[in-house]
Protein backbone atom coordinates (compact mmCIF):
# COMPACT_ATOMS: atom_id res chain seq x y z
CA UNK A 1 0.00 0.00 0.00
CA UNK A 2 1.54 3.60 -0.78
CA UNK A 3 1.72 5.65 2.42
CA UNK A 4 2.13 8.58 0.35
CA UNK A 5 0.58 8.94 -2.65
CA UNK A 6 1.52 12.45 -4.71
CA UNK A 7 -0.42 13.21 -7.82
CA UNK A 8 0.63 16.02 -9.99
CA UNK A 9 1.37 18.14 -7.05
CA UNK A 10 2.27 22.14 -8.10
CA UNK A 11 2.43 24.93 -6.10
CA UNK A 12 3.29 28.35 -6.44
CA UNK A 13 3.98 31.66 -3.95
CA UNK A 14 2.08 34.32 -6.37
CA UNK A 15 4.33 33.93 -8.89
CA UNK A 16 7.25 32.21 -7.40
CA UNK A 17 7.89 28.56 -7.90
CA UNK A 18 7.56 26.25 -5.39
CA UNK A 19 7.38 22.80 -6.78
CA UNK A 20 5.46 22.04 -10.51
CA UNK A 21 3.65 18.90 -11.77
CA UNK A 22 5.57 16.50 -8.73
CA UNK A 23 4.03 12.86 -8.58
CA UNK A 24 5.37 9.96 -6.69
CA UNK A 25 4.46 6.76 -4.37
CA UNK A 26 6.42 6.30 -0.70
CA UNK A 27 5.62 2.65 0.06
CA UNK A 28 4.67 1.35 3.66
CA UNK A 29 7.82 0.54 5.83
CA UNK A 30 10.17 2.51 3.27
CA UNK A 31 12.81 5.08 4.24
CA UNK A 32 12.37 7.41 1.11
CA UNK A 33 14.91 9.72 0.75
CA UNK A 34 14.41 13.41 -0.95
CA UNK A 35 17.49 14.92 -1.87
CA UNK A 36 18.07 18.27 -3.87
CA UNK A 37 19.97 21.53 -3.67
CA UNK A 38 18.71 24.38 -1.25
CA UNK A 39 15.28 26.14 -2.75
CA UNK A 40 14.46 23.18 -4.67
CA UNK A 41 11.06 22.45 -3.03
CA UNK A 42 11.98 20.09 -0.63
CA UNK A 43 10.57 21.90 2.40
CA UNK A 44 7.41 22.81 0.08
CA UNK A 45 6.60 18.99 -0.63
CA UNK A 46 6.72 18.26 2.98
CA UNK A 47 4.40 21.19 3.90
CA UNK A 48 2.21 20.56 1.57
CA UNK A 49 1.87 16.91 2.91
CA UNK A 50 1.09 18.61 6.66
CA UNK A 51 -1.10 20.45 5.27
CA UNK A 52 0.27 23.79 6.06
CA UNK A 53 -0.01 25.40 3.15
CA UNK A 54 -2.20 24.12 -0.23
CA UNK A 55 -1.40 23.38 -3.55
CA UNK A 56 -2.10 25.51 -6.51
CA UNK A 57 -3.43 22.61 -8.02
CA UNK A 58 -2.82 18.34 -8.12
CA UNK A 59 -3.25 16.62 -4.38
CA UNK A 60 -1.72 14.38 -2.14
CA UNK A 61 -3.32 11.24 0.00
CA UNK A 62 -1.49 10.10 2.95
CA UNK A 63 -2.72 6.83 4.27
CA UNK A 64 -5.21 6.45 1.25
CA UNK A 65 -6.58 9.95 2.13
CA UNK A 66 -7.19 13.35 1.28
CA UNK A 67 -4.53 14.97 3.18
CA UNK A 68 -6.52 18.37 2.94
CA UNK A 69 -10.09 16.99 3.72
CA UNK A 70 -8.84 14.34 6.67
CA UNK A 71 -5.74 16.20 7.96
CA UNK A 72 -6.29 16.15 11.77
CA UNK A 73 -7.26 12.29 11.40
CA UNK A 74 -4.52 11.57 8.79
CA UNK A 75 -1.78 13.59 11.36
CA UNK A 76 -2.47 11.59 14.59
CA UNK A 77 -0.18 9.32 12.58
CA UNK A 78 2.25 11.70 11.46
CA UNK A 79 5.40 13.37 13.03
CA UNK A 80 6.82 16.18 11.85
CA UNK A 81 10.03 17.43 11.94
CA UNK A 82 10.70 20.80 10.43
CA UNK A 83 14.37 21.90 9.36
CA UNK A 84 14.05 24.55 11.31
CA UNK A 85 12.76 24.66 15.00
CA UNK A 86 11.10 27.02 16.80
CA UNK A 87 8.84 26.92 19.61
CA UNK A 88 7.03 28.70 22.48
CA UNK A 89 10.35 30.55 24.08
CA UNK A 90 8.65 31.07 27.56
CA UNK A 91 8.09 26.88 27.54
CA UNK A 92 10.00 24.63 29.58
CA UNK A 93 10.71 21.45 27.65
CA UNK A 94 8.72 19.36 29.66
CA UNK A 95 6.13 21.53 29.29
CA UNK A 96 5.98 21.52 25.75
CA UNK A 97 6.39 17.96 25.23
CA UNK A 98 3.27 17.47 27.32
CA UNK A 99 1.57 20.00 25.53
CA UNK A 100 2.54 18.26 21.86
CA UNK A 101 1.66 14.90 23.80
CA UNK A 102 -1.78 16.26 24.84
CA UNK A 103 -2.90 16.11 20.87
CA UNK A 104 -2.64 12.92 20.23
CA UNK A 105 -4.85 10.22 21.96
CA UNK A 106 -2.51 7.62 22.92
CA UNK A 107 -0.72 8.07 26.04
CA UNK A 108 2.69 9.10 25.09
CA UNK A 109 4.46 10.26 28.31
CA UNK A 110 6.86 6.57 28.78
CA UNK A 111 7.73 7.30 24.76
CA UNK A 112 8.85 11.13 25.76
CA UNK A 113 10.77 10.04 28.97
CA UNK A 114 12.56 7.19 26.87
CA UNK A 115 12.99 9.71 23.84
CA UNK A 116 14.21 12.00 26.13
CA UNK A 117 16.48 10.39 27.71
CA UNK A 118 17.87 8.70 24.45
CA UNK A 119 18.48 12.67 23.20
CA UNK A 120 20.46 13.31 26.22
CA UNK A 121 17.61 16.47 26.70
CA UNK A 122 16.88 18.53 30.01
CA UNK A 123 13.44 18.48 30.21
CA UNK A 124 13.66 21.32 32.87
CA UNK A 125 15.08 24.16 30.94
CA UNK A 126 13.50 26.89 29.19
CA UNK A 127 13.12 26.75 25.30
CA UNK A 128 15.07 30.64 24.81
CA UNK A 129 17.67 28.71 26.86
CA UNK A 130 18.35 26.23 24.33
CA UNK A 131 21.18 26.24 21.95
CA UNK A 132 20.35 25.05 18.31
CA UNK A 133 21.16 21.82 18.56
CA UNK A 134 19.08 20.94 21.61
CA UNK A 135 15.91 22.73 20.40
CA UNK A 136 16.65 20.57 17.55
CA UNK A 137 16.20 17.42 19.83
CA UNK A 138 13.24 18.85 21.27
CA UNK A 139 11.59 18.73 17.62
CA UNK A 140 12.91 14.85 17.51
CA UNK A 141 10.99 13.98 20.63
CA UNK A 142 7.86 15.73 19.13
CA UNK A 143 7.74 14.11 16.10
CA UNK A 144 8.33 10.78 17.99
CA UNK A 145 6.70 10.74 20.77
CA UNK A 146 3.14 9.72 19.37
CA UNK A 147 4.93 6.79 17.68
CA UNK A 148 4.27 7.76 14.09
CA UNK A 149 3.18 5.44 11.38
CA UNK A 150 5.08 7.94 9.10
CA UNK A 151 7.87 10.69 9.48
CA UNK A 152 8.68 13.83 7.96
CA UNK A 153 12.49 14.27 8.40
CA UNK A 154 13.48 17.93 7.11
CA UNK A 155 17.05 18.22 7.20
CA UNK A 156 16.43 16.43 10.35
CA UNK A 157 20.56 16.26 11.86
CA UNK A 158 21.30 20.36 11.24
CA UNK A 159 22.41 21.03 13.63
CA UNK A 160 23.54 18.02 15.83
CA UNK A 161 27.19 16.72 16.48
CA UNK A 162 28.21 13.51 14.91
CA UNK A 163 27.72 11.40 18.34
CA UNK A 164 23.78 12.55 18.06
CA UNK A 165 23.45 12.57 14.39
CA UNK A 166 24.61 8.96 14.97
CA UNK A 167 21.99 8.16 18.11
CA UNK A 168 19.24 9.80 16.10
CA UNK A 169 19.48 7.69 12.74
CA UNK A 170 19.98 4.66 14.88
CA UNK A 171 16.46 5.98 16.46
CA UNK A 172 14.66 6.53 13.12
CA UNK A 173 16.32 3.27 12.18
CA UNK A 174 14.59 1.28 15.02
CA UNK A 175 11.36 3.71 14.38
CA UNK A 176 11.23 1.83 10.94
CA UNK A 177 11.63 -1.79 11.86
CA UNK A 178 8.93 -0.66 14.07
CA UNK A 179 6.55 -0.29 10.99
CA UNK A 180 6.92 3.26 10.57
CA UNK A 181 7.50 4.69 7.03
CA UNK A 182 10.08 7.59 6.86
CA UNK A 183 10.33 10.69 4.37
CA UNK A 184 13.77 12.05 4.87
CA UNK A 185 14.61 15.03 3.09
CA UNK A 186 18.21 16.37 2.73
CA UNK A 187 21.02 17.86 0.74
CA UNK A 188 23.70 15.24 1.94
CA UNK A 189 23.90 12.61 0.06
CA UNK A 190 25.53 10.65 2.48
CA UNK A 191 22.75 10.83 4.77
CA UNK A 192 20.21 9.79 2.20
CA UNK A 193 22.74 6.81 0.81
CA UNK A 194 22.83 5.45 4.32
CA UNK A 195 19.61 5.46 5.31
CA UNK A 196 17.62 4.84 2.39
CA UNK A 197 16.10 2.73 -0.24
CA UNK A 198 14.81 4.70 -2.72
CA UNK A 199 15.55 8.38 -3.16
CA UNK A 200 13.89 11.15 -5.06
CA UNK A 201 16.10 14.08 -6.72
CA UNK A 202 14.26 17.00 -7.08
CA UNK A 203 15.67 20.08 -9.33
CA UNK A 204 14.13 23.34 -9.39
CA UNK A 205 10.68 22.26 -8.29
CA UNK A 206 10.51 19.43 -10.18
CA UNK A 207 10.96 15.67 -9.40
CA UNK A 208 13.73 14.65 -12.65
CA UNK A 209 14.50 10.85 -11.16
CA UNK A 210 13.20 8.04 -8.54
CA UNK A 211 15.68 5.79 -8.14
CA UNK A 212 16.97 2.87 -6.18
CA UNK A 213 19.73 3.88 -3.92
CA UNK A 214 22.00 0.96 -4.88
CA UNK A 215 21.95 1.84 -8.46
CA UNK A 216 22.71 4.99 -7.65
CA UNK A 217 25.38 3.43 -5.94
CA UNK A 218 27.00 1.56 -8.75
CA UNK A 219 26.33 4.39 -11.32
CA UNK A 220 28.41 6.77 -9.26
CA UNK A 221 31.17 8.53 -10.70
CA UNK A 222 34.28 9.10 -8.98
CA UNK A 223 35.79 11.84 -8.36
CA UNK A 224 39.98 11.39 -9.51
CA UNK A 225 42.86 14.41 -8.75
CA UNK A 226 46.16 13.61 -10.09
CA UNK A 227 48.98 15.62 -9.50
CA UNK A 228 52.58 14.66 -11.34
CA UNK A 229 55.22 16.87 -12.52
CA UNK A 230 54.81 15.84 -16.09
CA UNK A 231 51.46 14.65 -16.97
CA UNK A 232 49.37 14.17 -20.25
CA UNK A 233 45.90 14.35 -19.67
CA UNK A 234 45.19 12.86 -22.75
CA UNK A 235 46.12 9.47 -21.43
CA UNK A 236 42.96 9.76 -19.32
CA UNK A 237 40.44 10.48 -22.40
CA UNK A 238 38.98 6.80 -21.46
CA UNK A 239 35.39 5.59 -21.47
CA UNK A 240 33.30 6.92 -18.70
CA UNK A 241 35.86 10.27 -18.04
CA UNK A 242 34.01 12.93 -18.14
CA UNK A 243 34.78 16.59 -17.27
CA UNK A 244 38.60 15.70 -18.26
CA UNK A 245 40.71 19.22 -16.54
CA UNK A 246 44.31 19.90 -16.65
CA UNK A 247 45.43 23.03 -14.57
CA UNK A 248 48.82 23.74 -12.59
CA UNK A 249 50.27 19.96 -13.20
CA UNK A 250 47.72 18.53 -11.93
CA UNK A 251 44.41 16.61 -13.75
CA UNK A 252 41.32 16.09 -12.11
CA UNK A 253 37.95 14.14 -13.58
CA UNK A 254 35.07 11.90 -12.82
CA UNK A 255 35.14 8.45 -13.72
CA UNK A 256 32.67 6.16 -13.81
CA UNK A 257 33.42 1.76 -14.49
CA UNK A 258 35.84 -0.44 -13.46
CA UNK A 259 37.99 0.86 -11.31
CA UNK A 260 40.68 -1.69 -12.10
CA UNK A 261 41.32 0.31 -15.46
CA UNK A 262 41.56 3.87 -14.22
CA UNK A 263 43.96 2.66 -11.70
CA UNK A 264 46.47 0.71 -14.36
CA UNK A 265 46.31 4.25 -15.92
CA UNK A 266 47.26 5.93 -13.20
CA UNK A 267 50.20 3.78 -12.60
CA UNK A 268 51.39 4.14 -16.25
CA UNK A 269 52.63 7.23 -14.79
CA UNK A 270 55.40 8.67 -12.47
CA UNK A 271 52.78 11.01 -10.26
CA UNK A 272 53.22 12.56 -6.84
CA UNK A 273 50.08 12.50 -5.25
CA UNK A 274 46.72 10.96 -6.38
CA UNK A 275 42.91 11.39 -4.70
CA UNK A 276 40.04 9.51 -5.37
CA UNK A 277 36.95 11.06 -3.64
CA UNK A 278 33.04 10.35 -3.17
CA UNK A 279 31.67 13.48 -5.54
CA UNK A 280 29.36 15.98 -3.96
CA UNK A 281 25.70 16.22 -4.58
CA UNK A 282 25.77 18.48 -7.18
CA UNK A 283 28.71 16.41 -9.00
CA UNK A 284 26.78 12.79 -8.55
CA UNK A 285 23.75 14.78 -9.58
CA UNK A 286 25.72 16.75 -12.05
CA UNK A 287 23.68 14.87 -15.23
CA UNK A 288 20.91 16.39 -14.11
CA UNK A 289 22.03 19.21 -12.78
CA UNK A 290 23.16 20.41 -15.95
CA UNK B 1 -9.43 22.28 25.48
CA UNK B 2 -5.73 21.87 25.39
CA UNK B 3 -5.05 24.76 23.16
CA UNK B 4 -7.41 27.04 25.11
CA UNK B 5 -5.27 26.23 28.19
CA UNK B 6 -2.21 26.81 26.60
CA UNK B 7 -2.89 30.05 25.40
CA UNK B 8 -4.43 31.26 28.27
CA UNK B 9 -1.38 30.54 30.35
CA UNK B 10 0.39 32.26 27.50
CA UNK B 11 -2.12 35.07 27.92
CA UNK B 12 -2.95 35.24 31.71
CA UNK B 13 0.44 37.68 32.74
CA UNK B 14 -0.85 40.34 29.92
CA UNK B 15 -4.34 40.30 31.13
CA UNK B 16 -3.24 40.87 34.78
CA UNK B 17 -0.96 43.92 33.73
CA UNK B 18 -3.79 45.42 31.78
CA UNK B 19 -6.24 44.80 34.38
CA UNK B 20 -4.52 46.28 36.45
CA UNK B 21 -3.16 49.56 34.84
CA UNK B 22 -7.10 50.03 33.77
CA UNK B 23 -7.90 49.88 37.63
CA UNK B 24 -5.24 52.01 38.71
CA UNK B 25 -6.34 54.44 36.13
CA UNK B 26 -9.49 54.01 37.14
CA UNK B 27 -8.52 54.69 40.91
CA UNK B 28 -6.28 57.67 39.72
CA UNK B 29 -8.84 59.77 38.03
CA UNK B 30 -11.76 59.49 40.13
CA UNK B 31 -9.75 59.93 43.45
CA UNK B 32 -9.28 63.22 42.15
CA UNK B 33 -12.84 64.16 41.44
CA UNK B 34 -13.75 65.62 44.53
CA UNK B 35 -11.02 68.39 44.16
CA UNK B 36 -11.75 69.03 41.03
CA UNK B 37 -15.75 69.05 42.00
CA UNK B 38 -15.05 72.38 44.41
CA UNK B 39 -14.34 74.14 40.82
CA UNK B 40 -16.74 72.35 38.86
CA UNK B 41 -18.52 75.74 38.31
CA UNK B 42 -15.50 77.15 37.32
CA UNK B 43 -14.47 74.51 35.03
CA UNK B 44 -18.29 74.07 33.28
CA UNK B 45 -17.49 78.06 32.50
CA UNK B 46 -14.36 77.44 31.15
CA UNK B 47 -15.05 74.38 28.88
CA UNK B 48 -18.41 76.55 27.58
CA UNK B 49 -15.93 79.00 26.31
CA UNK B 50 -13.74 76.17 24.12
CA UNK B 51 -14.80 75.45 20.37
CA UNK B 52 -17.51 73.51 19.90
CA UNK B 53 -14.77 71.03 17.92
CA UNK B 54 -12.60 70.89 20.71
CA UNK B 55 -14.67 69.59 22.69
CA UNK B 56 -15.79 66.54 20.65
CA UNK B 57 -12.20 65.97 20.00
CA UNK B 58 -11.99 64.96 23.66
CA UNK B 59 -14.53 63.47 24.32
CA UNK B 60 -15.95 66.58 26.31
CA UNK B 61 -19.21 67.51 25.27
CA UNK B 62 -22.28 67.45 27.28
CA UNK B 63 -19.92 67.03 30.11
CA UNK B 64 -20.57 67.97 33.99
CA UNK B 65 -17.88 68.84 35.84
CA UNK B 66 -20.06 69.09 38.76
CA UNK B 67 -21.51 65.21 38.74
CA UNK B 68 -19.17 62.10 39.45
CA UNK B 69 -20.87 60.49 36.43
CA UNK B 70 -20.11 63.48 34.09
CA UNK B 71 -16.05 63.23 35.28
CA UNK B 72 -16.53 59.15 34.83
CA UNK B 73 -17.84 59.86 31.60
CA UNK B 74 -14.79 61.80 30.27
CA UNK B 75 -12.29 59.54 31.91
CA UNK B 76 -14.44 56.35 30.02
CA UNK B 77 -13.05 57.40 27.01
CA UNK B 78 -9.41 56.73 28.43
CA UNK B 79 -10.53 53.50 29.56
CA UNK B 80 -11.97 52.66 26.33
CA UNK B 81 -8.78 53.74 24.61
CA UNK B 82 -6.83 51.13 26.96
CA UNK B 83 -9.45 48.17 26.50
CA UNK B 84 -9.18 48.93 22.74
CA UNK B 85 -5.46 48.44 22.46
CA UNK B 86 -5.91 45.26 24.64
CA UNK B 87 -8.34 43.98 22.64
CA UNK B 88 -6.67 44.60 19.60
CA UNK B 89 -3.03 43.38 20.46
CA UNK B 90 -5.30 40.48 21.04
CA UNK B 91 -6.79 40.18 18.19
CA UNK B 92 -3.61 41.32 15.74
CA UNK B 93 -1.44 38.07 17.42
CA UNK B 94 -4.03 35.70 17.65
CA UNK B 95 -2.96 33.74 14.92
CA UNK B 96 -0.18 35.71 13.78
CA UNK B 97 2.12 35.16 16.48
CA UNK B 98 2.69 31.44 15.35
CA UNK B 99 3.43 32.79 12.15
CA UNK B 100 6.05 35.71 13.42
CA UNK B 101 7.44 33.20 16.19
CA UNK B 102 7.77 30.01 13.61
CA UNK B 103 5.42 27.90 16.19
CA UNK B 104 2.70 27.51 13.19
CA UNK B 105 4.60 24.45 12.08
CA UNK B 106 4.58 22.98 15.27
CA UNK B 107 1.17 23.40 16.39
CA UNK B 108 -0.26 23.19 12.77
CA UNK B 109 1.43 19.90 12.31
CA UNK B 110 -0.61 18.21 14.87
CA UNK B 111 -3.60 16.26 14.37
CA UNK B 112 -6.21 19.49 15.17
CA UNK B 113 -8.03 21.25 12.26
CA UNK B 114 -7.49 25.01 11.69
CA UNK B 115 -11.17 25.68 13.07
CA UNK B 116 -10.82 24.31 16.38
CA UNK B 117 -7.60 26.14 16.67
CA UNK B 118 -9.22 29.10 16.23
CA UNK B 119 -12.29 28.65 18.32
CA UNK B 120 -9.44 27.70 21.33
CA UNK B 121 -7.97 30.51 20.42
CA UNK B 122 -10.74 32.89 20.53
CA UNK B 123 -12.60 31.76 23.40
CA UNK B 124 -9.05 32.16 25.21
CA UNK B 125 -8.85 35.39 23.91
CA UNK B 126 -12.02 36.36 25.26
CA UNK B 127 -12.04 34.79 28.51
CA UNK B 128 -8.37 36.99 28.95
CA UNK B 129 -10.63 39.90 27.82
CA UNK B 130 -13.85 39.08 30.07
CA UNK B 131 -11.04 38.85 33.36
CA UNK B 132 -9.96 42.65 32.42
CA UNK B 133 -13.73 43.32 32.03
CA UNK B 134 -14.72 42.18 34.86
CA UNK B 135 -11.99 44.30 36.92
CA UNK B 136 -13.11 47.01 35.29
CA UNK B 137 -16.60 46.42 36.98
CA UNK B 138 -15.35 46.34 39.99
CA UNK B 139 -12.92 49.08 40.15
CA UNK B 140 -15.76 50.97 38.82
CA UNK B 141 -18.44 50.44 41.14
CA UNK B 142 -15.83 50.57 43.96
CA UNK B 143 -14.25 53.61 43.11
CA UNK B 144 -17.43 55.66 42.14
CA UNK B 145 -18.86 54.65 45.67
CA UNK B 146 -15.71 55.88 47.37
CA UNK B 147 -15.38 59.03 45.87
CA UNK B 148 -19.02 60.20 44.80
CA UNK B 149 -20.55 62.66 47.43
CA UNK B 150 -22.03 60.82 49.66
CA UNK B 151 -21.56 57.41 48.04
CA UNK B 152 -24.56 57.74 46.40
CA UNK B 153 -24.61 58.09 42.14
CA UNK B 154 -27.11 56.89 39.60
CA UNK B 155 -26.36 53.26 38.76
CA UNK B 156 -28.58 52.29 35.73
CA UNK B 157 -26.56 54.87 33.25
CA UNK B 158 -23.13 53.09 34.67
CA UNK B 159 -24.85 49.48 34.19
CA UNK B 160 -25.45 50.67 30.37
CA UNK B 161 -21.45 51.93 30.18
CA UNK B 162 -19.82 49.17 31.70
CA UNK B 163 -22.41 46.27 29.54
CA UNK B 164 -20.91 48.84 26.41
CA UNK B 165 -17.23 47.19 27.08
CA UNK B 166 -17.85 43.49 26.00
CA UNK B 167 -19.24 44.23 22.17
CA UNK B 168 -15.91 47.16 22.50
CA UNK B 169 -13.45 44.91 22.86
CA UNK B 170 -14.64 42.04 20.62
CA UNK B 171 -14.96 44.75 18.10
CA UNK B 172 -10.96 45.53 18.72
CA UNK B 173 -10.33 41.70 18.86
CA UNK B 174 -12.02 40.92 16.13
CA UNK B 175 -11.20 43.37 13.84
CA UNK B 176 -7.39 43.10 14.35
CA UNK B 177 -7.74 39.08 13.65
CA UNK B 178 -9.07 39.98 10.37
CA UNK B 179 -6.80 42.07 9.72
CA UNK B 180 -3.68 39.81 10.69
CA UNK B 181 -5.28 37.74 8.33
CA UNK B 182 -5.68 40.09 5.46
CA UNK B 183 -2.12 41.06 5.41
CA UNK B 184 0.81 38.64 4.23
CA UNK B 185 2.42 38.94 7.53
CA UNK B 186 2.27 40.76 10.77
CA UNK B 187 6.08 41.12 11.85
CA UNK B 188 4.86 43.57 14.66
CA UNK B 189 1.58 43.56 16.73
CA UNK B 190 2.11 47.48 18.26
CA UNK B 191 1.91 49.48 14.83
CA UNK B 192 -1.04 47.79 13.95
CA UNK B 193 -2.98 48.07 17.18
CA UNK B 194 -2.41 51.51 17.78
CA UNK B 195 -3.35 52.85 14.17
CA UNK B 196 -6.54 50.79 14.77
CA UNK B 197 -7.19 52.12 17.84
CA UNK B 198 -5.99 55.40 17.38
CA UNK B 199 -7.24 55.16 13.73
CA UNK B 200 -10.81 54.58 15.39
CA UNK B 201 -10.46 57.32 17.98
CA UNK B 202 -9.35 60.23 15.40
CA UNK B 203 -12.53 59.46 13.14
CA UNK B 204 -15.03 59.46 15.94
CA UNK B 205 -12.69 62.94 17.45
CA UNK B 206 -11.82 64.75 14.40
CA UNK B 207 -14.34 63.71 12.12
CA UNK B 208 -17.17 65.86 13.86
CA UNK B 209 -14.08 68.42 13.81
CA UNK B 210 -13.76 68.88 10.48
CA UNK B 211 -17.42 68.43 9.44
CA UNK B 212 -17.00 64.92 7.83
CA UNK B 213 -19.19 62.93 9.51
CA UNK B 214 -19.66 59.91 7.08
CA UNK B 215 -16.26 58.11 8.19
CA UNK B 216 -17.43 58.59 11.95
CA UNK B 217 -20.05 55.72 12.06
CA UNK B 218 -17.25 53.19 11.73
CA UNK B 219 -15.93 53.87 15.24
CA UNK B 220 -16.79 52.32 17.81
CA UNK B 221 -15.92 54.87 19.97
CA UNK B 222 -18.68 56.73 18.32
CA UNK B 223 -21.29 53.74 18.62
CA UNK B 224 -20.61 53.70 22.79
CA UNK B 225 -19.38 57.59 23.38
CA UNK B 226 -19.53 57.72 27.25
CA UNK B 227 -20.96 60.94 27.59
CA UNK B 228 -24.04 59.68 25.67
CA UNK B 229 -24.87 56.59 27.27
CA UNK B 230 -24.33 58.07 30.81
CA UNK B 231 -27.20 60.71 29.50
CA UNK B 232 -29.62 58.63 28.28
CA UNK B 233 -29.05 55.70 30.23
CA UNK B 234 -29.48 54.47 26.64
CA UNK B 235 -26.92 52.94 23.43
CA UNK B 236 -26.66 55.32 20.31
CA UNK B 237 -28.92 52.85 17.89
CA UNK B 238 -28.58 52.01 15.40
CA UNK B 239 -25.16 53.22 15.25
CA UNK B 240 -24.09 50.81 18.21
CA UNK B 241 -25.29 47.81 15.85
CA UNK B 242 -22.61 48.95 13.52
CA UNK B 243 -20.39 47.30 15.85
CA UNK B 244 -21.84 44.37 16.04
CA UNK B 245 -22.45 43.88 12.42
CA UNK B 246 -18.05 44.32 11.83
CA UNK B 247 -18.12 42.11 14.57
CA UNK B 248 -19.99 39.24 12.96
CA UNK B 249 -18.07 40.00 9.62
CA UNK B 250 -14.74 39.59 11.30
CA UNK B 251 -15.41 36.72 12.35
CA UNK B 252 -16.88 34.60 9.16
CA UNK B 253 -14.17 36.66 7.09
CA UNK B 254 -11.47 35.20 10.07
CA UNK B 255 -12.57 31.73 9.83
CA UNK B 256 -12.93 31.93 6.43
CA UNK B 257 -9.33 33.14 5.78
CA UNK B 258 -7.68 31.09 8.02
CA UNK B 259 -8.64 27.67 6.62
CA UNK B 260 -7.44 28.62 3.71
CA UNK B 261 -4.05 30.35 4.82
CA UNK B 262 -0.55 29.22 3.44
CA UNK B 263 1.47 29.03 6.51
CA UNK B 264 5.47 30.97 6.25
CA UNK B 265 7.99 29.02 6.60
CA UNK B 266 11.10 30.09 8.39
CA UNK B 267 13.33 29.83 5.64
Amino acid sequence: MSVIDANNLTKYYGKARGIIDVSFNVDEGEIFGFIGPNGAGKSTTIRLFCSLIFPSSGEVKIFGKDAIKYGPEIRQDIGYLPSEVFYYDRMKVIDLLKYSASFYKKDCTKRLYELAEIMELDLNRRIDDLSYGNKKKVGIVQGLLHQPKLLFLDEPTSGLDPLMQKKFYKLIREENERGATIFLSSHILGVVQKMCSRVAIIKEGSIVDIQDVRTLERDNYKKIHIVANEIEEKRFDLPGVIQLEKENGAVSFFYKGDINRIMSAISEQEVSDVTIEEPTLEEIFMHYYE
Amino acid sequence: MNIYKHELKMKIRSVIAWSLAIALLIFIYLSIFSSIAVDAKLLNEMMSSFPEEFLIAFGMTDMDWSTILGFFGLIFLFIQICLAIQAANYGFSLVSVEETDLTADFLLAKPVGRTKIMTSKFLAAITGLTITNLVVWISSFVFLRMYSDGGQFETKPVLYLLLSIAIFQLFFLTAGMLISLLVKRVRSVTPFSMALVFGMYVLNAFGGMIGEDKLEILSPFKHFEPNYILKHAAYDLPLAWISVAVIVISVVGSYVLYSRRNIRSAV
